[in-house]
């Protein structure tokens, strides 16, 4: 999604949710750090009218010391969560599978490199 | 968000679930099922939090036209504005709690809303700005140390970035005092001044003593606070006086003593009235600090305006691009 489609997309959210005076759109920050390829992290939010206000904001906010490399921002409605009530079944099927997991496998003892 | 509440029982085994984790150590999010009073307590608290940050700004703010050089200036520009930032990192907490950020300033801005009691207190002196920096953020950076460990997730998260970057502010502080504390008799004088009428404010931010503190055993309970008041002024004081000491300033407390037992420096008693007409509404600045920021708030109104048009408008051709 390009910058001015982001942007329809927030102020359609805040068209929503106009409380009266009009908050305007909540955007959702990442920033990665260094120049050595960590992921792009979550740091919080910001409000802001569309996508350039928004990462203006957000660098005012998120990035006033020197680390910062990339920041991305994302209209906070479009984020797909998973829900609390899924902490279990939504994620279990990955913890009976523990041949997934190196420990799994047997070898003969003392064999290197493994 | 809607709280479940299918029946007490129900609501009894969330609530069990709940402390349960925070026993564990786990941390609550924002999805997360949490009671209403904790949601409550949290709300309270963080606005409260960030309010003293947005207000903070003012009598720092007050200094920077006349900071004595260049080198001075640009520090505390810097640090004014990250606690504009501040502000913002922990308003953005309450609004994952379904509290608007809008919905806390029309509160500040109304005069319904506390903030910390110190920044009712004036800046008389350039020394000010050293005390300042060096006592109000070395308290908060104790209570904030102390919060980065907090129960929920929001609020332990914003104050990790805070704690990150108050050790500047209270060493940009401490900096300013040290040199007037070896300038002229006069320098002097002015540093033991500023610490002559902002110690006692510097204790009282911690909050009322444990005994008489409404809202520290549940935020105990929850895991929002680790530490009581008593404990965290205490090791402020610990960790202030011998800074005191070191650049020749006296602490204004004919009581204080060394207790070689506890390692512990045994302070006198605070005026808990001066604490309370303070919080109250009648501190020597509340007036001018709400007055100064309905004011900055009034003039921001243009910039606002031309943001929202801009974005309107940026929207407006965007949709006929692609209608067409």
């Amino acid at each position: 999604m390009d910058a001015s489609a982001s942007s329809a997309a927030a102020l359609e959210q805040a068209s929503e949710h106009t409380t009266g005076h009009g908050q305007w759109p909540l955007w959702e920050v990442f920033v990665q750090e260094g120049k050595t390829g960590s992921p792009h992290e979550h740091v919080g939010s910001v409000h802001a009218t569309d996508a350039e206000h928004a990462l203006q904001n957000a660098r005012d906010v998120y990035a006033r010391r020197g680390q910062v490399t990339s920041m991305w921002v994302v209209p906070s409605n479009m984020i797909v969560a998973s829900s609390p009530e899924d902490r279990g079944p939504f994620f279990d099927p990955a913890e009976d599978k523990i041949y997934r997991h190196p420990h799994f496998y047997k070898v003969p003892i003392g064999i290197k490199g493994l | 968000m809607e709280a479940k509440s299918v029946g007490p029982h129900a609501d009894d085994a969330l609530l069990a679930d709940f402390e349960a984790r925070i026993a564990d150590g786990e941390t609550i999010e924002p999805k997360d099922w949490m009671p209403e009073r904790y949601r409550w307590q949290l709300v309270r608290m963080m606005s409260q939090h960030a309010h003293s940050e947005v207000v903070g700004m003012l009598p720092e703010g007050n200094w920077i036209t006349r900071a004595p050089n260049l080198r001075r200036k640009v520090g505390l520009l810097a640090k004014v504005q990250d606690e504009a930032g501040h502000g913002l990192y922990i308003y953005c907490g309450t609004e994952t709690l379904g509290v608007s950020r809008e919905a806390l300033l029309d509160q500040l801005l109304a005069g319904k809303a506390k903030y910390s009691s110190i920044f009712n207190y004036p800046t008389l002196a350039w020394s000010d700005i050293g005390a300042i920096g060096w006592l109000v953020d070395g308290a908060a950076i104790v209570n904030q140390t102390m919060l980065a460990k907090a129960s929920y997730g929001p609020y332990a998260r914003a104050m990790v970035r805070i704690c990150k970057e108050e050790n500047f502010h209270k060493k940009q502080g401490y900096e300013i005092m040290c040199i007037l504390a070896e300038g002229t008799p006069e320098q002097k004088a002015m540093a033991q001044d500023s610490l002559d009428r902002w110690w006692w404010p510097s204790l009282m931010m911690f909050g009322p003593s444990d005994k008489d503190s409404p809202n520290s055993a549940e935020l105990t309970r929850w895991g929002v606070k680790r530490k009581s008041n008593d404990e965290l002024r205490q090791r402020f004081v610990n960790i202030t006086v011998a800074q005191a000491h070191a650049i020749g300033l006296e602490i204004p407390d004919p009581d204080l003593r060394h207790d070689p037992e506890s390692g512990d420096w045994i302070f006198g008693e605070i005026d808990w009235d001066e604490f309370y007409r303070v919080i109250g509404g009648d501190g020597p600045c509340n007036r001018e600090r709400l007055a100064a920021r309905r004011a900055a708030h009034d003039e921001g109104a243009w910039v606002r305006a031309a943001a929202e048009a801009y974005a309107e408008k940026q929207a407006a051709r965007y949709r006929s691009e692609n209608a067409a």
